[in-house]
């Protein structure tokens, strides 16, 4: 084990898998002689070159539909968005294309692509900088969608999504770039669609990814000064997702918190708190809560960002709802 | 040669043919959806193809029968896709606006006006990153020309030196609207790859050795410089934009469509070859007998095909 920032982990698996793969390259904005915007590319051109590491143009349409085009063609891309805020300028590839040749060509074509990138609010940065989209990917059948929490799960997640057939969004954490964590020396594949663990408990399941697993494990411990003991599932993958270890972990603790980023309507909690309750409501001792973003753009000043995005009181404050103390 | 150039107008007679009778089974009620057909522009899929290796790429969009027949697809599988079949090309999962024949290096028709003109520049990415001497092929229309996705991957090909050969069909309408609508200085659509440094032609699409001989040009200076080329083919369409309008609309007059229809290569083409010796009235009505018949086959085949089980509605979501 070493210790190392989630942006060295990212930048290790890139590393590695260049190092395996030939196909292997990259592109995007400023991922080469600037050595990533948020440095995750950093070292990489001095590596592999002018021809494995890419800078391409402020086009995110027409760059990430060239590696769309380029995955078709044989090559497995990873193309580097320099947030997902701006992804959305290249919906049509991801949504339209990338998520599609695989089914309307009858399953000739495939599309072994990467799409990473910062997701997520961060400080300060307003509307437009700061969102979390997820939802709008895993909404979409042909695409895979994770959002790794720890320096561990973001190294072997990006692996593993370089090496799937599939078009893998890896939607990291603009947030976490510098939080450490122990990763593994040794070759360490996490599997797409496996959930981890994080905290076992007998309480309460609080389900919870990308940064807001760090909420979900603040809460838990002033919880834990209460006597109550939660559950922190990590699912690290959205999609396809890991219902079993969810489920199990619901039906252990008979109660349920979904936390997510995003906004409430419509987003993933609400995905996942229709399945539990769908598939384990005689096992529930209360309704499923959610704790999420308000429904509004996200904004500038300190405090009032602050208050809407979810935070480790509003989960503390959902499980004692769950638990009727409140 | 004079095989090859009789055999150019047997591909445009069979893609003719076959729109005939795809039109024939939309009215049926066995071609559903949007079918876009290609009378009138068979010369411009018909030579450019022609002027391609067997190991290039193709890309195309939407109204793309006739370009998986100039490729060489099976008329019965492309025949059986419109309907929907199991036997199709993309065994009914695609249709008639997203033909594929992967073995054919035929990458997909794009029902997204200008989307696959980025796949196109990843292709071009895909050759140049293994070091082959392939060259990837992009058919549009002129309606793409005015989308952002247009510049942004002339941008790309130019600036990263990819061998993409980009055909324009203009057939001066894009859906309802003519070009004139929709874009600026539209006598000038091929000088827009002037502004990328990129090399660019004019062709008459409706002159189907013309095409072959300028794409020709175009493929192989891809192929040798890695450098990516636009061609303007000018050319007309003789029936609605899809098979819900009618043929000539409200956006055009009968006259301009029966002046057009002067230019049909599928009647220009044979006088062509009769004056060249290289053809007879008997040797055309032959061909035309033989097109008949695979379409007609292609049609029974379609017909009696089973279409996919329900259990494959699941299949092919994820490779
Ligand atoms: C992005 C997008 N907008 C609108 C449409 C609807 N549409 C389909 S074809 C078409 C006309 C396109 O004209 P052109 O590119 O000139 O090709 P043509 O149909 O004339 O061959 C339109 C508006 C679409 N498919 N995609």
């Amino acid at each position: 084990m070493s210790v190392m920032a989630y942006r060295d982990a990212l930048n290790l698996a890139l590393r590695e898998e260049m190092h395996r793969d030939d196909r292997v390259f990259i592109m995007g904005e400023e991922v080469g002689a600037y050595q990533g915007a948020y440095k995750v590319t950093k070292g990489l051109l001095q590596e592999f070159g002018k021809r494995r590491v890419i800078d391409t143009p402020i086009a995110e349409a027409g760059f990430v539909g060239a590696g769309v085009g380029a995955a078709m063609a044989g090559l497995r891309p990873v193309v580097e968005v320099m947030t997902f805020n701006f992804a959305v300028a290249a919906m049509d590839s991801i949504v339209n294309t990338a998520a599609k040749v695989h089914y309307m060509s009858g399953g000739q074509v495939s599309v072994p692509m990467v799409i990473r990138g910062p997701g997520g609010s961060a400080r300060q940065l307003a509307a437009q900088h700061s969102q979390a989209l997820e939802a709008w990917f895993c909404h979409v059948p042909g695409l895979k969608v994770c959002a790794p929490g720890t320096p561990r799960d973001a190294r072997g997640l990006l692996k593993s999504a370089i090496r799937d057939d599939n078009p893998v969004l890896v939607i990291e954490s603009e947030l976490l770039y510098g939080a450490t964590g122990e990763v593994p020396q040794a070759e360490d594949l996490i599997p797409l669609g496996v959930a981890a663990i994080v905290r076992p408990g007998r309480d309460c399941a609080v389900i919870a990814y990308s940064k807001m697993v760090r909420e979900a494990l603040a809460a838990a411990d002033t919880l834990a000064a209460e006597g109550i003991e939660v559950e922190v599932v990590d699912p690290r993958t959205l999609r396809p997702f890991d219902w079993d270890t969810v489920l199990a972990s619901v039906r252990k603790t008979k109660r349920a918190v979904v936390v997510q980023e995003g906004w409430t309507f419509c987003g993933v909690a609400a995905e996942i708190a229709a399945k539990i309750s769908a598939e384990a409501f005689d096992e529930l001792d209360a309704p499923v809560e959610r704790v999420t973003s308000l429904d509004v753009p996200l904004p500038y000043a300190r405090p009032l960002e602050a208050a809407t995005v979810p935070e480790a009181g509003r989960i503390a404050a959902a499980v004692k709802k769950a638990l009727y103390l409140v | 040669m004079p095989d090859d150039i009789v055999a150019l107008y047997r591909t445009m007679l069979l893609i003719r043919r076959f729109e005939e009778r795809a039109a024939e089974m939309y009215t049926l009620g066995k071609i559903g959806g949007f079918c876009h057909l290609y009378n009138g522009q068979e010369a411009v899929a018909t030579g450019a193809i022609a002027a391609l290796r067997p190991d290039d790429y193709v890309l195309v969009y939407y109204r793309d029968h006739g370009h998986a027949l100039a490729r060489g697809s099976d008329p019965k599988a492309v025949m059986a896709e419109l309907f929907g079949k199991a036997t199709g090309l993309c065994r009914g999962k695609g249709g008639s606006m997203h033909l594929f024949d992967a073995p054919r290096g035929f990458l997909g028709g794009y029902a997204i006006v200008g989307e696959h003109l980025a796949l196109a520049v990843g292709v071009g990415l895909a050759i140049s990153y293994r070091g082959g001497d392939q060259v990837a092929a992009c058919f549009f229309g002129d309606g793409a020309v005015n989308g952002g996705m247009f510049h942004e991957a002339l941008n790309l090909a130019a600036l990263w030196n990819l061998p993409v050969v980009f055909v324009c069909e203009n057939n001066h309408f894009g859906m309802g609207t003519p070009i004139a609508v929709a874009m600026s200085r539209p006598e000038h659509l091929h000088e827009k790859a002037e502004a990328y440094g990129m090399a660019h032609d004019v062709v008459d699409g409706m002159d189907v050795l013309a095409v072959r001989d300028r794409v020709g040009d175009a493929v192989r200076r891809a192929r040798k410089d890695r450098t990516p080329v636009l061609i303007e083919a000018k050319t007309y369409r003789f029936v609605g934009h899809s098979m819900r309008d009618p043929a000539h609309g409200v956006y055009r007059t009968r006259e301009e469509l029966e002046h057009e229809k002067s230019r049909d290569p599928i009647k220009t083409f044979p006088k062509l070859l009769k004056e060249k010796g290289l053809a007879t009235d008997e040797g055309l009505a032959e061909i035309d007998q033989e097109v008949r018949r695979i379409v007609d086959d292609a049609v029974a085949f379609a017909e009696a095909s089973p279409v996919l089980p329900p259990e494959a509605i699941v299949e092919d979501v994820y490779a």
